[in-house]
């Protein structure tokens, strides 16, 4: 008898399979009303990604118009300082709109555009998936509406306003706890509305099936390109990975080319907010069970009786209780490795790449950077660690100088 | 047979449709659910939907999401609302009870020890809104074992083949979900109804009880005419929300409406 645990992580990693099941996770958990949107959806995803012309397409795109390949940035200064591995940074912070939301953004619109969708729609945290969304809508001529918590409109009211700058319509959702998941839901109800006309750019590897399998895809390119510079500027493979965990985009797109280089460590690093042991925190994958909810099964933080938990996290982005399935099932399997960053420790990241670099993250790098802080001194001087520095801090200055009682 | 087959087969014997609210348990308080679902049965209901509040109710509109949070926030929960349908099961014996919500508190609780106190509760159908046939097969399993209809939605994009999959999972009726939208939302086109409903008859012997839009007396007629059983939930709803200071008056409004549309669907 086979054991699936081992035997999955010798043979090539394929996950999911073809309904989109990680294990036990993943999944489609939808109303019937979107059942034959995402099936349409999953047959031009099959079909385009395997397309050359689209590939071509899509090539040009993320080099001409996001700017890519992102740099490897060797920060020498804070490696020496932390005493320990050598921290490179992935620079998706360097993308156009800031983040590597986009990476996936462009990559759908592409899709919606050849699908023959005409309105394109988003939720956000952060605000920076909707930018993305909002930006590469602008440039197909697509109607473009986001959906964005009240609490996050008020924290994030610059990409609000870069959103609208773009042409995109932001309905603020006062339901529930006000944030990401409330967007969602929120998001889905539009879908199931306006199914006939209209694409949903979801901006995390969570979602029904085909979603977490597609925007990996559509995010990989990260960590192909990681791959290959650091292969390039040290002759080897990193030892360790390092990428914070909302919904887990940015972690997985390093993560996944790397998921067959059993040398290669991984960490994820969740929000834990006040601290995990406070219950206002951001971390499913640490503190939360399996459940399901917005169509996939994961790990989610709900109560004994089902219901979801109100999140906490100083970061927008990761203030979400649930998480990728993948990230379920790299958990469970033992492949990568969950760790969490209260607010206070990411402060501390923030600040210390800001000073030793002159590179100022978003607050959700901040997470893995301080995990970073960590995780280098125990490591030896001629050892590897990359970071996604999956954005740039620029829509967290008001948090930030509030949280530091500085009027702007 | 079950009570829901039962009942859907002395309606058709005596040529009428089912009457079938749907109300939030536990909304806006506990104490109001369950002299509600007995009024509702002397005004003429047929079957009672029991909404199992939840967080996140992705597919629902305004009303019924403010249902599930004013419920949640007396700490309603689906092994309360379990507790609910047993009360009501110790006077009444006969009414079919349908419990609808979303998949995570069933998960949470556990499929099988749900599928249990379902049948100790002595609950008829459960339909669970964002459980899809690709993934509810053990599930469903769980509940015919135990002589409990698993109910499915069909909308109005579902394919012939889709309906043909949920007339071999699904059993007590078919909830034909009429409009593309979120439940509440108010743009129900009759000739697209009256259309789809052909597709859905050949291909399943089920009932189809149709909802979503459904807000008056004239409306429930005629949906009435068109399929075996009528869902009507939000409008129901909208008249608690609209009189929670008095609640007399709130159940006195819903036993009016759902008279009326007794009244003009046995017309």
């Amino acid at each position: 008898m086979r054991v699936t645990k081992v035997n999955t992580m010798t043979e090539k990693y394929n996950m999911p399979d073809e309904r989109g099941h990680f294990g036990v996770y993943g999944g489609i958990f939808v109303a019937e009303t979107l059942i034959p949107p995402i099936q349409e959806l999953n047959e031009a995803y099959q079909r385009y990604l395997k397309d050359p012309e689209f590939i071509a397409e899509l090539s040009a795109d993320l080099k001409n118009y996001v700017g890519r390949p992102s740099p490897l940035y060797h920060a020498e200064r804070w490696s020496r300082h932390l005493g320990g591995a050598q921290v490179y940074l992935k620079r998706e912070d360097l993308n156009h709109t800031g983040a590597h939301k986009v990476n996936n953004t462009v990559g759908q619109a592409l899709l919606a555009k050849r699908m023959g969708k005409t309105r394109i729609i988003a939720e956000t945290g952060a605000g920076q998936h909707g930018v993305a969304t909002a930006t590469v809508a602008a440039r197909l001529g697509l109607e473009c509406v986001v959906y964005m918590g009240s609490v996050d409109v008020a924290r994030q009211a610059l990409n609000v306003y870069r959103m609208k700058l773009l042409g995109a319509t932001v309905v603020s959702v006062e339901s529930g706890s006000k944030t990401l998941k409330d967007a969602l839901n929120e998001a889905l109800r539009d879908w199931v509305t306006n199914v006939d006309n209209t694409f949903y750019i979801i901006g995390t590897v969570a979602g029904p099936h085909p979603y977490p399998a597609m925007v990996r895809d559509f995010q990989t390119v990260i960590g192909h390109e990681a791959k290959q510079q650091c292969l390039e500027a040290t002759g080897r493979l990193p030892d360790a990975l390092v990428a914070c965990v909302g919904g887990g985009s940015n972690a997985i797109g390093l993560f996944h080319p790397f998921i067959d280089d059993t040398s290669v460590a991984m960490y994820g690093v969740e929000a834990a907010g006040d601290g995990i042991e406070t219950g206002r925190h951001s971390a499913p994958l640490s503190a939360g069970k399996p459940g399901v909810l917005h169509g996939n099964r994961t790990y989610l933080m709900s109560d004994e009786n089902g219901e979801i938990i109100e999140t906490h996290s100083i970061s927008a982005g990761l203030d979400y209780p649930g998480v990728g399935p993948e990230h379920a099932w790299l958990k469970d399997s033992g492949r990568a490795n969950y760790v969490s960053i209260t607010d206070i420790e990411a402060m501390a990241g923030f600040h210390a790449l800001t000073k030793m670099e002159g590179i100022i993250p978003a607050l959700e790098s901040s997470h893995a950077l301080a995990y970073t802080m960590k995780l280098a001194p125990t490591m030896k001087k001629d050892d590897i660690i990359i970071v996604n520095l999956s954005g740039r801090g620029d829509k967290d200055m008001h948090t930030i100088a509030q949280r530091e009682g500085i009027e702007l | 047979m079950s009570r829901l087959a039962a009942t859907f087969e002395a309606l058709s014997k005596a040529g009428r449709k089912a009457l079938i609210p749907f109300i939030t348990t536990g909304d806006p308080n506990p104490e109001f659910t369950l002299p509600l679902m007995h009024a509702m049965v002397e005004a003429g209901v047929d079957i009672i939907e029991l909404g199992i509040p939840f967080s996140d109710p992705m597919a629902d509109g305004p009303v019924i999401q403010r249902a599930s949070e004013r419920a949640l926030a007396h700490k309603m929960s689906l092994r309360r609302v379990l507790a609910l349908a047993t009360e009501f099961r110790k006077t009444n014996q006969h009414t079919p009870l349908v419990l609808m919500g979303y998949v995570n508190p069933i998960e949470i609780f556990g499929y099988e020890s749900f599928a249990d106190a379902a049948k100790l509760a002595d609950v008829d159908g459960i339909l669970t809104v964002d459980l899809p046939p690709e993934e509810a097969s053990e599930y469903g399993s769980l509940l015919k074992a135990r002589a409990i209809d698993p109910i499915f939605l069909l909308a109005p994009n579902s394919t012939d083949d889709r309906i043909k999959k949920m007339d071999v999972l699904g059993s007590g009726y078919l909830y034909y979900v009429s409009l593309k939208g979120v439940t509440g939302a108010g743009h129900l086109n009759i000739a697209d109804v009256e259309a789809k409903l052909q597709h859905i008859r050949a291909n399943t012997q089920l009932p189809v009880a149709i909802g979503f839009g459904v807000k008056d007396a004239a409306m429930s007629k005629t949906i009435a005419d068109i399929g075996d059983g009528v869902v009507v939930g939000s409008a129901l709803i909208s008249k608690i929300e609209a009189n929670l200071d008095d609640l007399d008056t709130a159940k006195r409004d819903i036993i009016a409406l759902l008279a009326a549309m007794r009244q003009a669907m046995d017309a």
